[in-house]
């Protein structure tokens, strides 16, 4: 079976989605969250190869290059606001994230 | 090779520069540089305000296309150099006194400026993204500012999760128009739809409305909104007063530009999304706000319905409607610096404080506090003949004659029932009995407040340099 676009698309599709859920349905740990986050960016990368390749043109796969680079940023940060926060409360669980009503 | 036009890009290449300069200043000084540091860094964006306005350039357009400078940009630039400003000088005392006196503040809010910068500037869905992201990288640091405290670091957390899952589905959106019309150009993606030679195709149509999420999250419109009244309340006062203003304004110039030029043509697909949006703000932000007991968190929800208020203009979708937007935003960060200078004034003998019990008969311990925040309260709610009234007038008018009236009237109600909770504001300190009473203002806040409350209550006496303004930076976007 060839393997065409539609594939690519679906499998980032799906990637998306997992990193969709694994952000509101998990309860145990805010590094979960961290990882659901890269999960979508991941996503994002597949279809921007997968459209630079069909389309035949460079920039999907410069801008997959800049996203890789803003994301160890963004994990970078994260993981340190995370630190911090742990130092406060001696607690990393996404259910005890409710100082604040909402 | 050839180089690009270096000198579009002026102000941003500055800043950037300034922030590293400011940094080592930082790193070899320490913590002792923190008001030396903060000057500078109001310095330099006052000096890239000017830098923005500087015309020595032929073209607008530079690095191959990912950055514009137009009149629109001038605008928004100015709006954003000069809140980041007066959010960075309101911090100081506050910092000084809750021991939070640390010299990367002022240079995270000169980073995130640059990224805003860069999103205003943005003629590329690259550059939108990385301008996006510079900003949100500085904001979540300056979220989490106080490390010491689990509120503000709960604040900066949520902000992170909320902020990193909006530039996901921002970049899925992204790359679906990517994929769908074979370019990341604003002035190709025009193109392209100008001419109309592809349909335009359902995995377009989804692409954009991730687009839309992404960027309504950032602007903290409803649905996307709830994080903001968690960080509005969690962070420390002089970091809700600059989320509160500037990175607004950024967001929605990056709103009405991404939608007045590339996807200008598409207006039939995305206007009810846009009205949809800005209803929803608008009714949430007069509702949610009436049983609050903190200011901030008011302010949180004050500011979503303020920007439901901004996006009634945008689904207008016209020039006039673009202008209202600009006009609203202005008059919106004005009001906003103001009414938190006077949130920054609330302090006690033991501290600072945020609930809205404590302004209890503040017009008797410091009538000309009280004065200015009710003179605030009433534009914030819309009563002429103060500016906020003319903010929303120009709004409503624009999307009458755009034929959105349903738009209009729900606009209406919605500030009428908005008006509650800041009538109830000015009642508490002029009819309730005196509560314990703040210490006296710090001058740098009542100058600041001063000044806005004279904006504010004198802009029907001097509008024309704003409208002007307004008129030409709107006309820009449509030339």
């Amino acid at each position: 079976m060839e393997i065409g676009l539609a594939h690519y698309l679906t499998v980032s599709a799906i990637l998306l989605t997992l990193g969709i859920f694994g952000i509101f349905l998990n309860r145990k740990n805010v590094i979960v969250i961290l990882m659901s986050v890269e999960l979508m960016l991941l996503a994002v990368n597949i279809n921007l190869v997968a459209f630079s390749s069909f389309l035949g043109d460079l920039v999907g796969q410069v801008f997959a290059l800049f996203i890789l680079t803003v994301a160890a940023g963004e994990a970078a940060i994260g993981l340190a606001i995370l630190v911090v926060y742990f130092r406060n409360r001696g607690t990393i669980a996404v259910e005890d994230i409710h100082h604040m009503k909402g | 090779m050839e180089l690009p036009d270096f000198s579009i890009a002026l102000p941003e290449i500055f800043l950037a520069c300034a922030a590293m300069a400011l940094l080592m200043v930082g790193a070899f000084r320490g913590n002792n540089s923190t008001s030396l540091v903060s000057w500078l860094s109001v310095l330099s964006l006052i000096i890239a305000a000017f830098l923005t306005q500087y015309e020595f350039r032929e073209t607008f357009v530079t690095f191959s296309g990912l950055y514009k400078d137009d009149a629109f940009g001038v605008f928004m630039k100015i709006l954003c150099l000069g809140a980041s400003a007066l959010a960075i000088i309101m911090s100081l005392d506050f910092n000084k006194r809750e021991n939070l006196a640390r010299f990367e503040f002022p240079i995270l809010v000169v980073l995130a400026t640059l990224g805003m910068m860069v999103m205003i500037s943005a003629n590329d869905l690259m550059s939108l993204y990385l301008g996006i992201e510079l900003m949100s990288l500085s904001l979540y640091v300056t979220a989490a500012f106080r490390r010491d405290s689990v509120r503000s670091t709960e604040a900066g957390l949520k902000y992170f999760v909320l902020g990193a899952l909006s530039s996901g589905l921002l970049l899925y959106g992204v790359s679906l128009i990517y994929g769908f019309t074979g370019t990341t150009n604003f002035d190709v993606l025009a193109q392209v739809f100008t001419t109309g030679e592809e349909e335009v195709g359902l995995g377009l149509i989804i692409g954009l409305v991730f687009l839309i999420a992404g960027l309504a999250f950032k602007v903290s419109a409803v649905p996307f909104h709830m994080w903001a009244p968690d960080v509005y309340e969690g962070v420390p006062t002089p970091v809700t007063a600059f989320f509160a203003a500037a990175p607004k304004v950024a967001a929605i110039a990056l709103f009405v530009r991404t939608f007045m030029e590339p996807f200008g043509t598409l207006v039939d697909q995305w206007q009810q999304i846009i009205v949809f949006i800005s209803i929803a703000s608008m009714i949430l932000g007069a509702f949610a706000a009436i049983n609050q007991k903190n200011i901030k968190r008011l302010m949180a929800y004050s500011s979503i319905g303020h920007i439901g208020y901004a996006l009634v203009g945008l689904a207008a979708g016209t020039e006039e409607g673009v202008r209202g937007v600009l006009i609203y935003m202005a008059i919106y960060v004005v009001m906003n610096i103001g009414t938190f200078a006077c949130i920054l004034a609330m302090r006690q003998r033991d501290g600072a404080v945020e609930d809205i019990s404590e302004l209890a008969g503040l017009s008797k311990s410091r009538p000309w506090m009280a004065f200015l925040l009710l003179v605030f309260m009433f534009s914030l709610a819309g009563i002429p003949p103060l500016a906020g009234f003319f903010g929303k007038f120009y709004i409503f008018v624009a999307a009458i004659n755009a034929g959105l009236i349903p738009l209009a009237v729900i606009g209406l109600v919605t500030s009428v029932v908005g008006a509650f909770y800041y009538l109830r504001i000015v009642k508490i300190m002029y009819f309730d009995d005196e509560a314990e009473g703040f210490e006296p203002v710090n001058r740098t806040l009542s100058i600041i407040m001063t000044v806005s409350g004279i904006f504010v209550a004198f802009f029907v006496v001097f509008p024309s340099p704003l409208l002007d303004s307004a008129q030409a930076a709107a006309a820009a976007l449509f030339s």
